[in-house]
């Protein structure tokens, strides 16, 4: 029988580390995502799994030995918010560079600068478009429920490995600090070190009988070698933008117009179109669950059949921008933002809704 | 009692002719070739083969792991 | 004999480690790297842990390391050393795991790290090669350049107004709780080259024993970023560098062993 348990999402999100497989985690306290490590600490893998979990001097730190432990074939992760994540960026964009598997997981707060504490989605560009230097791309996962911060752990660490790239689980605060009824994922056992290097066989855990040695490194003075690298991880990138996009949809069959939403916004979505298809609106919500890569031709696709998009964010708006991209001017595309952690009520995105968008 | 005599070679493609060794050699057996490598290095030799103790001071001292030391006990 | 007649493989007294690639080093001519390198590749080679051994290598003149060693090696972030050394040898704790670092990487970008992984007393060796000075990047000044040293960012000499003191590293390191071994070591000479390599040997052998985080520090000379030759590089570095950064051991012990059994298992 499974077993049902109230937690928060950032809870489920140490729960489900522990159950698959993880090594290593390595993080620095910042709120709102400090239950993730405190119930790391709490449950003890070490003595269990055999999982490493280790408060490191700072998000700097944290994301390095995310790339030690990463390059040595190991399934690593860390977590923290995005003050904390924007001091990570250099090490993300070295582990993109030597195509490292790991997950880091942002559980965003309001900004720019130290902002607040309270939920945002202002780190979408962030994530999605960059963050650290140079050309690279993230997978990142957008969990709307407690459930899917517990599945996308595992989740994000199959793609990460697959294509052996970062994958973010990016959520906002609300998903991290919200209880909700979960089913935990199955226990799944660590690798031995013997399955890591079958698996990895770039990683340096030492040579081991190995005739060449392994260099981990994102290093590339020559320029032929650095657009070689350039050039296959853009590959890689159009390999995942064609197989991994994930989305979900309410009620768009026969939408005139779709709501484009991710997070726990795309909830708030779901039920300002319970009201608007009561009053007679033929709406619907797209939730992109990939915001990286960008369900774009799902939106093109939509774009032929409704007379606009209503995209809602806890931002200025940062993808709305690219629900535009794909919509290329062909329908209006209307924006809502909240910030500060001002969360809207289905009624006020009702509201703004009639007001942009039917004239 | 046993004398000792040792000689040396110099890997002289590897060589940059910093001359650490012929300072570290106590017994003066290293000098600088007037000839140089393919990187235009003057590289380093014996130029005193008899006074070589094989004590190895050249080869601790050489940042390229250019030199080989080899000795033998004369009776 | 002649030199012919002793050069045969029964007489070889020293040579080549095998733990040495056969790449030439990128390293200007004379410099300490070359030295230094050889010497952690012998004591790899004697221990017998070529194939248990993983090195980090830094962002400075020593990025490259990873050429010239036959074991495996991750490239760090620059003064992310520390860091990336603490996950590796947590993660494989039967590895023997070591960062190479120079001044800049390892006391000024990293000096978090460096502490903190000291501190932790991560069971790592840190190799520190301190030639006061910036040599990849072009001769500029260090955390540990001496006062009134030129570089090219203090071509009047540092001042002390305006760039502080040389921040002496070791000696804060050994201060910590987390360190069992600290010493400051120099390859300019024979007989500094053979201790160096004593303290080289005595730093894997304490992270195998779990003692602790081991420092080795090298004064070192850059006789292209000091604009000299090798031989007068070293001689300067005799005269300058030592008396501010002395050699010999600064701490030999096990971490935490000032602390009581009793301050080491106390719960409030």
């Amino acid at each position: 029988m499974e077993e049902v348990k109230l937690m928060k999402g950032n809870e489920a999100i140490a729960h489900a580390a522990i159950r698959c497989g993880c090594d290593g985690y390595f993080g620095y306290p910042i709120t709102p995502q400090s239950e993730v490590m405190e119930t790391l600490m709490a449950q003890k893998p070490w003595e269990t799994t055999g999982m490493v979990v280790l408060q490191a001097e700072s998000e700097t730190s944290s994301i390095n030995m995310v790339y030690g432990g990463a390059a040595c074939g190991k399934k690593v992760m860390t977590s923290s918010s995005s003050p904390g994540v924007s001091l990570m960026q250099e090490g993300v964009s070295y582990i993109a560079c030597a195509e490292l598997p790991c997950l880091i997981v942002n559980v965003m707060r309001g900004g720019p600068g130290l902002g607040t504490i309270q939920p945002s989605q202002g780190d979408y560009f962030q994530t999605t478009k960059g963050g650290g230097h140079g050309d690279y791309r993230l997978i990142t996962l957008s969990p709307s429920t407690v459930q899917e911060m517990a599945d996308f752990v595992g989740l994000g660490f199959d793609l990460a490995f697959k294509y052996q790239t970062p994958a973010v689980l990016l959520a906002d605060g609300v998903i991290g600090q919200m209880m909700e009824k979960i089913v935990l994922p199955d226990f799944k056992p660590r690798r031995t070190d013997e399955e890591v290097r079958k698996e990895c066989p770039w990683g340096t855990m030492g040579k081991n009988g190995r005739k060449e040695r392994n260099v981990v490194t994102s290093l590339a003075l020559e320029s032929e070698v650095m657009q070689e690298t350039n050039n296959r991880l853009q590959a890689k990138y159009k390999l995942i933008e064609e197989n991994e996009v994930r989305f979900e949809e309410h009620y768009c069959e026969d939408a005139e117009y779709v709501f484009v939403a991710f997070g726990s916004v795309a909830r708030i979505c779901e039920s300002a179109v319970e009201i608007l298809r009561a009053e007679g609106y033929k709406v619907g919500v797209l939730r992109p669950i990939t915001l990286w890569p960008f369900p774009t031709k799902e939106i093109q696709r939509l774009t032929k059949q409704v007379k606009g998009f209503m995209d809602v964010e806890l931002n200025c708006g940062q993808m709305v921008e690219d629900v535009r991209l794909a919509v290329n001017g062909q329908v209006p595309v209307g924006f809502y933002g909240r910030q500060g952690g001002i969360i809207p009520s289905a009624e006020e995105v009702a509201e703004a809704f009639k007001a942009q968008m039917v004239k | 009692m046993a004398k000792i005599q040792g000689a040396v070679t110099v890997n002289t493609e590897r060589c940059k002719g910093c001359e650490l060794c012929v300072k570290a050699c106590p017994s003066h057996v290293l000098g600088m070739s007037s000839k140089v490598n393919s990187k235009g290095y003057h590289y380093s030799e014996m130029v005193n083969a008899e006074a070589c103790i094989g004590c190895a001071s050249c080869g601790h001292v050489c940042p390229d792991a250019c030199i080989t030391v080899y000795k033998v006990k004369l009776q | 004999m002649t030199p012919e007649e002793i050069i045969k493989p029964e007489n070889l007294v020293y040579g080549r480690t095998k733990v040495l690639t056969d790449n030439i080093m990128h390293y200007c001519p004379g410099c300490s790297h070359g030295v230094i390198h050889k010497l952690i590749a012998e004591v790899i080679d004697e221990m017998g842990i070529q194939d248990t051994t993983v090195g980090v290598s830094p962002v400075g003149c020593s990025v490259f390391a990873y050429n010239y060693l036959d074991i495996d090696w991750q490239e760090a972030a620059h003064g992310r050393a520390c860091a990336v050394a603490t996950a590796i040898k947590r993660l494989n704790p039967e590895t023997n795991v070591f960062t190479y670092q120079g001044d800049g990487d390892m006391a000024a970008i990293g000096t978090a790290e460096t502490i903190h992984a000291c501190n932790r007393g991560e069971n790592i060796v840190i190799f520190f090669v301190n030639n006061a000075i910036y040599g990849m990047t072009g001769g500029q000044m260090a955390p540990t350049t001496l006062i009134g040293m030129k570089t090219v960012t203090c071509p009047y000499g540092r001042n002390t107004d305006l760039n502080g003191f040389p921040l002496v590293i070791s000696d804060i390191l050994a201060k910590l709780d987390g360190t069992c071994y600290v010493t400051r070591q120099s390859v300019h000479t024979n007989a500094a080259v053979l201790k160096a390599k004593k303290a080289i040997r005595k730093a894997f052998e304490n992270a195998q024993a779990k003692k602790g985080t081991s420092v080795v520090e090298f004064v070192s000379a850059c006789n292209t970023g000091w604009k000299k030759t090798p031989i007068e590089a070293n001689a300067w570095m005799e005269e300058h560098m030592f008396p501010k950064y002395p050699l010999g051991d600064l701490k030999d012990t096990v971490k935490g062993s000032q602390l009581s059994d009793e301050e080491k298992n106390a719960k409030y």
